[in-house]
């Protein structure tokens, strides 16, 4: 679903991404974890094509990403869902419309707008809010929108660039669970986090990057570097340390 | 259906930013009023350029009286075949008091009282290039019988020379109060479109194409200059109708030099009007938006 075969991306000072390769399964849910400036959005905003790469090849769903021209770049990502920590939703629109308008911007017929919109809310929980404003919702509910607005064009990727970084902790596992039912409804989800426990418990594919590389690549947690091993271990599901997590200092580190 | 819902986008993000939108149709107004001036004044001067043109592109030849008219017949049909002459005219003595008396208007009875008409006959020679008057003018010295020759060059060519010169300097003028307009308009929906980069960021997210993004600002800047353009034209053809009511009643009817008609002058600024408000608004929002559009 996600190839990157040697993607280097330089900024003018700073390296984003160096030698990066990695491939991702349709299907998958894989957390990319790493410090902060470690190029994590970097990588994200490759695979929107928000920024070009200086060398490698990007694929998306067998299309090769680096070469789109400006024309392919919106059918692009709307094949590619995107959440972000801060939710970003239109504050002068209800929770109705800034799920519908995602629709709109591809001239969906309203009936089926009106029908896809309440179905999606209904399974983000959130059905009840479809009048409402986004600053009339608490943080949790606001995100269950942002993720109703990502998937509602059924994508075939959801991209989570820290989605739970300002949630408390059950909110936070809240919106997990959508995102793993997500997941288990097909899409494949490429989750970005700070957020040791809940990488550490999901026990799922976990990259980790460093200074814009990858330093580690397997199934388990948030330390896991360079277990290659542990992928088949971790499959039989191994016992989960129970890690107290400071959620405060979590999603802003 | 997209139609619609570009416009109503549109309508939505004027009426949040009501004061901008009022802001920038007033600077536009003002831009093409100016404007509006500038082109009146160089449609006019157009205009008497090209009657005082046709008035002097003529080499009036005076014959004396004693000159017999089957004379001057002969001259005229010999004078018809030089180069650069587009017509020869026979004028006799009482067709010139009719001209004359016409040209006077009102105050025509005033020539009644001449016992004697002192008009020439003469030879009104038409000139097909106004440059090489002076060779037909020498040429028509020679004929004989004749008491003088008038003609204009001297001062037509002067004339042409100041009316280029304005109209240079009008049309010089009218651009860049265009090119300012545009920046008006530009900076105006540039300001909307700061206040929604925000928006404009997360719908290319979505996967929002730029036409769909540009749509909105776009119309909004069509709608702005077409209001202008309408508003201008409107007070520009009331105070054109104004003025030239109180200058045909006076001097501008003595100098025989026309103003060209209000109605034709009216429809004409309000389509030139809505040309240029509606590409200066469309222009402007898409200069605004280029840098919010590069990916
Ligand atoms: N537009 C930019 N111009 C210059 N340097 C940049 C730019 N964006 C990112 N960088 C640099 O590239 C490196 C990787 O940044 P990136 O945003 O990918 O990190 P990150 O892993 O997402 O960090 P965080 O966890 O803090 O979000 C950092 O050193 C950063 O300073
Ligand atoms: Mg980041």
């Amino acid at each position: 679903m996600i190839t990157f075969d040697h993607v280097t991306k330089y900024y003018k000072t700073n390296i984003g991404l160096n030698d990066v390769s990695l491939h991702i399964d349709r299907g998958e849910f894989v957390f990319l974890v790493g410090p902060s400036g470690a190029g994590k959005s970097t990588l994200i905003k490759l695979i929107l094509k928000e920024i070009d790469a200086d060398s490698g090849s990007i694929l998306v769903n067998g299309r090769e990403v680096t070469k789109l021209t400006s024309r392919l770049i919106p059918a692009h990502r709307r094949n590619v869902g995107i959440v972000f920590q801060d939710f970003r939703l239109l504050e002068h629109k209800t929770v109705y419309e800034n799920v519908a308008f995602a629709m709109e911007i591809t001239h969906q017929k309203r009936r089926e707008i009106k029908e896809r919109v309440p179905a999606v809310l209904g399974l983000m929980g959130i059905e009840e809010y479809v009048k409402k404003y986004p600053s009339e919702l608490s943080a949790g509910e606001q995100q269950r929108v942002a993720i109703a607005r990502a998937i509602i064009n059924a994508p075939d990727v959801l991209i989570a660039d820290e989605p739970t970084g300002n949630l408390d902790p059950d909110t936070a596992w809240e919106i997990m669970r959508l995102l793993e039912m997500i997941n288990e409804k097909g899409t494949t989800v490429l989750m970005v986090t700070h957020a040791k426990d809940i990488v550490d418990r999901m026990n799922k594919r976990v990259i980790s990057l460093e200074n814009g590389q990858i330093t580690g690549d397997a199934v388990g947690s948030y330390e896991t570097k360079n277990a290659e091993e542990n992928k088949e271990e971790a499959e039989g599901g191994e016992e989960e340390e129970e890690f107290v997590f400071d959620w405060t200092s979590g999603g802003l580190d | 259906m997209r139609l619609a819902y570009t416009i109503s986008q549109a309508f939505k993000q004027m009426n949040r930013n009501k004061a901008m939108t009022v802001a920038s149709v007033f600077a536009i107004t003002a831009m093409l009023l100016i404007l509006g001036l500038f082109f009146i004044l160089v449609v006019n001067i157009n205009m008497a350029a090209e009657s005082i043109r046709d008035d002097y592109n003529t080499i009036e030849v005076f014959y004396l009286d004693e000159t017999k008219e089957a004379d001057i017949k002969k001259a005229q049909t010999e004078v018809a075949a030089w180069d650069n002459v587009e017509k020869v005219e026979y004028r006799s003595k009482a067709q010139a008091m009719e001209v004359l008396k016409k040209r006077w208007g009102d105050s025509g009875y005033l020539l009644d009282s001449l016992k004697n008409n002192p008009l020439p006959n003469s030879l009104i020679i038409t000139v097909k290039d106004l440059e090489g008057s002076d060779a037909v003018a020498e040429q028509a010295k020679n004929l004989a019988g004749i008491e003088d020759i008038r003609y204009y060059k001297d001062t037509v060519d002067k004339l042409v020379k100041v009316t280029n010169g304005i109209q240079i300097a009008g049309l010089v003028i009218i651009a860049f109060l265009i090119i300012i307009s545009i920046v008006v308009v530009s900076n105006t929906i540039k300001l909307t479109v700061l206040n929604r980069s925000e928006e404009i960021s997360i719908m290319k997210y979505v996967g929002a194409t730029n036409w769909f993004i540009r749509g909105p600002f776009l119309f909004e800047g069509i709608w702005i200059g077409g209001l202008s353009a309408a508003l201008s034209a409107g007070i520009v053809a009331a105070a054109y109708w104004k003025a030239a009511d109180i200058l045909e009643s006076g001097i501008i009817q003595v100098m025989s030099i026309p103003m060209v008609p209000v109605k034709f002058m009216a429809l004409n600024l309000l389509w030139i009007f809505l040309a240029l408000g509606i590409s200066i608004g469309a222009w402007g929002s898409i200069i605004s938006m280029r840098r919010f559009l590069d990916t």
